[in-house]
C-alpha cells in the first residue's frame, strides 16, 4: 500500500479505498487512481483495442485484466454456430484482441465463462479495497466487497488498458442506512428497489452510496451484490459495503482468489477499511425496512416501483409537472391504467437471470417457489444462470430439474434477455416478470414491457400468470 | 478529438427527463466494432417506426429542427448503460452539445472523451430554452466553453459551471491517455509499492 499518510480525520470506506488507490493527487486536474481489476467484455472493448493499436500502445497490466463473452452469447446449444454474424464478428474481435495483447479470455466454451459481474466475484478476483472498472454500468456490483467499482465508457477502457489508471474526481458520499427488521419474504432485490423508489433514478447522481446498518450487515455476499448492482439505477457512481466476516468467508477457496494463508494476512488490512466512527457523509438517508414489501416496477425506469399490495399510480397526484408527464408516458408505454392493483397485472414471459439476480441463491429462491408447481399455460418462462459455474451448481443441487419440471427453459449462461442483444428478446406488447435491472422502453425487445421483481416473485408470477404476493404461498 | 471552444447551431428540444442510453442508441446497434456510423441509429425506436420510416411527430424529424446541432433535454440525461455508442451516435448525427439540468456521470464522462459538450444549466434556464426552441424554431444558440455561457441573439444568457480541467480538455481536444502517461514515474512508483 502506498500514497496514503495516516489520517487523523475519521474517514469513510470511500475515503480509504480512494487513498490507498491514489497514484497521484491531482493539482488542477482529477486524481489518478490505480485500477486493481479491469473486466473486459465483447461489446464495449473492440474500439478501445483498436485505439490502443492505432496509437502504438500496449496493455500495461494484462495480469490485472480479464475478459469474457457475455452480452452477445446465445443461451441455447453452444455446440451450434452463432447465427448472428455481426455479434459473431464482435466476439471474434475480442478473441483476436485477447490473443494479441496477452489477456486471459474466458471464452464461450470455458467452464468459467459467465456475466462479468458474476464471474469476478465467483473466481475470487473482486477483492476489498481495490478499484474495479469495466465498460459496463453494473460494475457497481463489486462494491459488495468494499471495492470502489464503477462503469466506464470505451474511451476509458482504452485509457485503463494503456495505463492501468483512471483519472477521477472524488465523488460525494452518501450513506444509505437500512435499519429495522427485514420482513420474511423481502429479498435483497426488494430492498434495493425500495431504496431506488425513494431516492429516484437521479437521486444519487454524483455520489457513491455506502450501504450501512444492521440489515446490510446481515446480508449474504450474493445479496450484497444484488443491492450494490442496482446502485447505478439510483444514479450513483458506485455502491459500497464494508467488508467483514461474510466477505472473508466468501473469498476463501476461490479459484483465482487469495490462498487461505494470504487471506489471513489480508484480513486485518481489509477489516480496517470500514468507515471510522464519526466519519461523515455528504448526505445520509436512514430507512426502516420493517414495513417493506416485495416490489414490482410498473413504469419505464427502476424508480417507478410499487409494493405488491399497491396499485398503478395516478399521474395527477404527482406535483412536479415534468415527472407527471414522464409517468403518463410510462403508463401509455406499459399499457397500464391508474388504479389497477399490481396483483391484477397479467404476464406473458418470465426471465430469471442477469448480473442482478443470476446467482445460485437467486436460483434457489425461485426453485423453492416452483417445486411441485408449473408455469401458467399462457406464460413462457426461462432461467439463464449468471455463469457456467452457477449453472453446474444448480444442476448438481437438482434446481435445474425443478425448473424444467415447472416448465421453464433451462439455458446457458450470459446476459441474455436482461438487454436482449442475443436472440432472447420480448415481442412487441409482451409483458415480462424479470429479475433484471432495467425496465427501460424496449430494453428487452422493442415494444416489450418489463416489470422488475425478485426471483421468488418472478417464479410466483410465472405460475399464477399474474403478479402475486409470494409471501402468501406455502412452500 | 475536435476541440470545442464556441459553437453556434440550431436547437432541438427533447422535452423529457431521464432519457436513458437505451433510447439514445438501442442495443441492437451495439454489435458493430467500429466507432463511426452510429448516427443513423440515434433514438431509433423513438425516431422510426418498426419498418424504418420516420415518425413525423418526433422532434428530430420535424423540418423546423433539421440540421440541429444542439440538443436540449430535461434532468438526468444519458442515464443507464455506460455505452459510449450513445455519444458516438449523437456526434455522428451532427450534435456538438447537449444541454440539460443534469447528466448521468458516465454519459458526461463519455461526452467529454469525445469533445461533445454536455453542459448542465439551471432547470429554469433549460425551461426557457425549451420554450424558445418550440416557439421560435429554428432557434439558434451559441455555446461557449471558453466563456462558460450559453447565449441567444435575443438577450438570453445562461452561465454554467465547468471545472478548469474539463474546460481545458474540451477546448484543446486533449488526448487523455497522453495526459496520464505524463505521470509514468508516479504510476511505476505506485506499482513498486503495491
Amino acid at each position: 500500500m502506498s500514497g496514503s499518510a495516516p489520517s487523523t480525520f475519521p474517514r469513510t470506506l470511500l475515503d480509504k479505498v480512494w487513498d490507498r488507490s491514489l497514484v497521484r493527487a491531482g493539482e488542477g486536474e482529477p486524481d489518478l487512481l490505480y485500477v486493481g481489476l479491469h473486466l473486459v467484455h465483447e461489446v464495449t472493448s473492440a474500439q478501445a483495442f483498436e485505439g490502443l493499436a492505432a496509437a502504438g500502445r500496449g496493455v500495461r497490466r494484462p495480469d490485472l485484466t480479464i475478459a469474457t463473452v457475455d452480452h452477445n452469447v446465445p443461451t441455447t446449444d453452444r455446440s451450434l454456430p452463432v447465427l448472428d454474424l455481426v455479434a459473431c464478428r464482435q466476439m471474434d474481435a475480442l478473441r483476436q484482441n485477447a490473443d494479441r495483447f496477452a489477456i486471459r479470455l474466458l471464452d464461450v466454451d470455458d467452464p468459467r465463462q459467465g456475466i462479468v459481474h458474476v464471474i469476478g466475484p465467483e473466481l475470487g478476483l473482486s477483492r476489498p479495497g481495490m478499484v474495479i472498472v469495466c465498460g459496463d454500468s453494473h460494475t457497481s456490483t463489486h462494491g459488495a466487497f468494499g471495492a470502489l467499482s464503477f462503469g466506464i465508457g470505451t474511451s476509458e477502457v482504452e485509457h485503463v488498458l494503456a495505463t492501468q489508471c483512471i483519472p477521477q474526481r472524488r465523488p460525494r458520499s452518501m450513506e444509505v442506512r437500512l435499519e429495522g427488521v427485514r420482513p420474511k419474504g423481502v429479498t435483497a432485490k426488494d430492498l434495493i428497489l425500495s431504496v431506488i423508489g425513494r431516492l429516484g433514478v437521479s437521486g444519487a447522481v454524483g455520489h457513491v452510496i455506502e450501504y450501512t446498518g444492521p440489515v446490510v450487515r446481515a446480508l449474504s455476499m450474493e445479496e450484497r451484490m444484488t443491492v450494490c448492482n442496482m446502485s447505478i439505477e439510483a444514479g450513483a457512481r458506485a455502491g459500497l459495503i464494508a467488508p467483514d466476516e461474510t466477505t472473508w468467508t466468501y473469498l476463501s477457496g476461490r479459484e483465482m482468489g487469495p490462498t487461505d494463508e494470504e487471506l489471513e494476512s489480508l484480513i486485518p488490512e481489509w477489516r480496517a477499511l470500514a468507515s471510522d466512527e464519526g466519519a461523515t457523509y455528504d448526505r445520509s438517508v436512514v430507512l426502516d425496512v420493517s414495513s417493506f414489501e416485495p416490489q414490482v416496477t410498473w413504469g419505464t425506469n427502476p424508480g417507478m416501483v410499487a409494493p405488491i399490495s399497491g396499485s398503478v399510480p395516478d399521474p395527477e397526484l404527482i406535483e412536479d409537472a415534468g415527472a407527471q408527464e414522464g409517468v403518463r408516458r410510462a403508463l401509455a408505454y406499459m399499457d397500464l391504467e391508474t388504479g389497477t392493483p399490481i396483483e391484477a397485472i397479467t404476464i406473458d414471459r418470465v426471465f430469471i437471470g442477469s448480473c442482478t439476480n443470476g446467482r445460485i441463491e437467486d436460483l434457489r429462491e425461485a426453485a423453492a417457489v416452483l417445486a411441485g408447481r408449473h408455469v401458467h399455460e399462457s406464460v413462457h418462462a426461462m432461467v439463464v444462470p449468471g455463469s457456467a459455474a452457477v449453472k453446474r451448481q444448480a444442476e448438481e443441487e437438482g434446481l435445474a430439474q425443478v425448473f424444467r419440471e415447472a416448465g421453464f427453459d433451462w439455458r446457458e449462461a450470459g446476459c441474455s434477455m436482461c438487454l436482449g442483444m442475443n436472440p432472447d428478446t420480448l415481442d412487441a406488447g409482451q409483458r415480462c416478470a424479470s429479475t433484471s435491472n432495467r425496465n427501460f422502453e424496449g430494453r428487452q425487445g422493442r415494444g416489450g414491457r418489463t416489470h422488475l421483481v425478485a426471483p421468488a416473485m418472478a417464479a410466483a408470477a410465472g405460475v399464477a400468470g399474474r403478479f402475486t404476493d409470494v409471501r402468501n404461498w406455502s412452500a | 478529438m475536435e476541440p470545442f471552444r464556441t459553437h453556434t447551431g440550431v436547437v432541438v428540444p427533447l422535452d423529457r427527463a431521464d432519457i436513458d442510453t437505451d433510447q439514445i442508441i438501442p442495443k441492437q446497434f451495439l454489435k458493430r466494432i467500429e466507432r463511426s456510423g452510429y448516427g443513423q441509429f440515434l433514438f431509433n425506436d423513438w425516431r422510426c417506426f418498426e419498418d424504418g420510416t420516420p415518425r413525423p411527430d418526433f422532434a428530430l424529424n420535424r423540418p423546423e429542427y433539421s440540421g440541429a446541432s444542439i440538443l436540449v433535454a430535461r434532468r438526468n440525461f444519458g442515464c443507464g448503460s455506460s455505452r459510449e455508442h450513445a455519444v458516438w451516435a449523437l456526434q455522428d448525427y451532427g450534435f456538438r452539445a447537449v444541454l440539460a439540468p443534469s447528466f448521468s456521470d458516465i454519459f458526461r464522462e463519455n461526452a467529454d472523451q469525445n469533445g461533445v459538450a454536455a453542459i448542465a444549466l439551471d432547470a429554469d434556464e433549460v425551461e426557457a430554452i425549451l420554450a424558445r426552441a418550440v416557439r421560435h424554431a429554428p432557434y439558434e444558440l451559441t455555446v461557449s466553453v471558453e466563456a462558460r455561457t450559453v447565449t441567444d441573439a435575443n438577450g438570453l444568457t445562461a452561465a454554467f459551471e465547468i471545472d478548469d480541467f474539463r474546460r481545458m480538455c474540451l477546448m484543446e481536444g486533449l488526448d487523455r491517455i497522453g495526459l496520464t502517461l505524463r505521470h509514468e514515474d508516479d504510476i511505476s512508483a505506485y506499482e513498486r509499492g503495491r
